[in-house]
């Protein structure tokens, strides 16, 4: 089971340089179980901040975060993360890698290397068993990553940007590969991106945030039969949604940049 | 193609032919030598000032022949190792706790910074009022001139890991303590052998001074002696075997970095 709760949360920063930060303001979500939920928003809108909330790594200023009706209060191997920067353990193998979550839980030595290698075939990285991260692509790294996570076995994903830093094909050929495995493992899935293809494609839903303070603006049910294949890009349910979430995305974002949208009626004009 | 030749042995870090690299290493030595032979041999310089190539290696077969070489070297090898190594084993730990344990860093810190400023040498006169001239000084003054900088450099390598280790760590079900052993002490590896590396030349600066201004063994002291005795051959001697030993240690630190940690040299 993997729901996740999120009640009434709101996060501040103090620091001394820029005063007090709210950087989520009452914001609350319900993610049922097993769901791929996908959150986009403005740069610097707290989604991070957010994942790091249901994470564990961090507490909130108030409300709380429960997955299965508990309360959230330290990381566990129940939350597994996967970031933009990869985060390998440079001085491990990609097997190594893989064994890290079941070592620290105690596995014994066999069963532990038995499930890595399961998970590295699933992404595709056989053969590469013994490489260490430095010899391996941006794309191969990140999806080491996601076989660390997987071989875990956490009841709920939370991804950060994970495919922000990847070439457009290779982020393509991950995301197929992703659904793939979330089709089969069935996990509740939390993902940030700023790819609103990536985010339609993948989400079930599609939570939208306004610019910070961080909040829910709007909710996008995507309705897509599954299993997709990526040439439902250019179906007409797809393409409404997406000039939806392209037209809340663009008011929040021009926000955050303190810019007000064009007069149309003096657009051309130099003052 | 002497314009592409140029371009391509200037273009940064662009690697050059295993050959080449060797050719360029031995002809600049090569050449040093032969300027050293030109000037001596030449009659360019008197031999009171600068010594000619067979009087230093007379100078280093009759010091080996009579024992006191290899008796100053054995000295100043167990002074600058015990000094270094007692150093190391406590600033190793010590630096990587202050980098990453706030608790650790507002403990130590003030009296680290201002021990690291403070010239070891100006300490040398205190150290012989208190312990002497003997090995115990050598030793105190090699711990005291690598000790400090050693924790900062390491502090500095810890505070340095990337914090998505450790976040990451966490969410894969890593206790604390877990985290330090399993993420934070393989993080920092790579950057400690780089400091150890660094510390160990600045070590045999502190010792070397040390044996100059009071000893009664050690290659500082031989290099004192030699001069005393308007002998520049064997002061020569002494230069030349202590660049090589920290040659020598330097290979050590360079082979054992491929050895331990892999991870840093394999492409
Ligand atoms: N440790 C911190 N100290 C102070 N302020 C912080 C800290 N972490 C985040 N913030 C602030 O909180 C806000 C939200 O940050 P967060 O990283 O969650 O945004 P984001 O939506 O993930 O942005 P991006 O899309 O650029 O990754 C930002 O305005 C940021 O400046
Ligand atoms: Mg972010």
């Amino acid at each position: 089971m993997g729901r996740v709760s999120i009640e009434e949360v709101s996060l501040e920063f103090r620091t001394r340089r820029t005063g007090t930060i709210v950087a989520l303001d009452s914001l609350s979500m319900e993610i049922p179980d097993k769901q791929f939920a996908v959150i986009v928003g403005p740069s610097g809108c707290g989604k991070s901040s957010l994942l790091t909330l249901v994470a564990g790594l961090n507490d909130a200023s108030s409300g709380c975060c429960r997955v299965d009706g508990r309360v959230v209060n330290g990381p566990g191997a129940d939350r597994g993360m996967v970031f933009q920067s990869y985060s390998l353990f440079p001085w491990l193998t990609v097997r190594k890698n893989v064994e890290f979550g079941l070592a620290v839980g105690g596995l014994p030595a066999p069963e532990r290397t038995e499930r890595a290698l399961r998970h590295i075939e699933a992404v595709g990285l056989s053969g590469f068993e013994d490489a260490y991260p430095v010899q391996l692509s941006g794309g191969m790294q990140q999806r080491v990553a996601i076989a660390r996570v997987l071989a875990n076995d956490p009841e709920v994903l939370l991804m950060d940007e994970p495919f922000g830093a990847l070439d457009s094909q290779t982020r393509s050929i991950m995301q197929e590969l992703l659904l793939g495995i979330w089709e089969r493992e069935q996990k509740t899935v939390l993902f940030v991106t700023h790819d609103i293809d990536e985010a339609l494609y993948l989400g079930d839903v599609v939570y939208i945030m306004s610019a910070r303070p961080g909040r829910i603006i709007d909710t996008i049910e995507v309705g897509l039969a599954r299993p997709r294949r990526y040439d439902i890009v250019t179906s007409e349910r797809f393409v409404g949604h997406k000039r939806r979430v392209m037209a809340s995305l663009h008011s929040e974002v021009q926000k955050t940049m303190n810019l007000t949208p064009p007069d149309p009626g003096e657009s051309g004009s130099t003052s | 193609m002497a314009a592409n030749l140029l371009e391509r042995l200037f273009t940064p870090k662009r690697p050059i032919a295993r050959n080449l690299e060797i050719g360029i290493g031995v002809t600049v030595a090569t050449s040093l030598f032969a300027a050293w032979c030109i000037v001596t041999y030449g009659g360019l310089v008197k031999a009171s000032f600068l010594p000619a190539p067979d009087a230093v290696g007379d100078a280093f077969v009759a010091t080996l022949a009579d024992g006191s070489l290899l008796k100053h070297v054995r000295v100043s090898l167990l002074e600058i190792y015990t000094g270094f190594v007692l150093s190391s084993v406590i600033a190793v730990p010590l630096g990587i706790f202050m980098g990453s344990f706030r608790v650790v860093a507002a403990a130590i810190e003030p009296v680290v910074n201002f021990m690291r400023y403070l010239p070891v040498t100006a300490l040398i006169p205190l150290l012989i009022l208190w312990i002497g001239i003997g090995f115990e000084e050598k030793v105190a003054v090699v711990f005291l001139g690598v000790f400090f900088q050693q924790i900062v450099l390491i502090a500095d390598v810890s505070a340095q890991v990337n914090d998505d280790l450790f976040k990451v760590s966490y969410t894969l079900g890593a206790s604390r303590r877990q985290v330090v052993t399993r993420v934070l002490l393989p993080a920092t590896m790579p950057g400690v052998l780089d400091t150890l590396r660094i510390t160990m030349g600045w070590a045999w600066t502190f010792l070397i001074v040390a044996e100059l201004v009071a000893a009664s063994s050690g290659l500082g002291y031989m290099i004192l002696q030699a001069m005393r005795g308007l002998h520049p051959a064997t002061i020569f001697v002494g230069i030349f075997v202590i660049g090589f030993l920290g040659l020598a240690t330097d290979l050590v630190f360079k082979y054992a970095k491929a050895l331990l940690l892999p991870w840093t040299t394999v492409r």
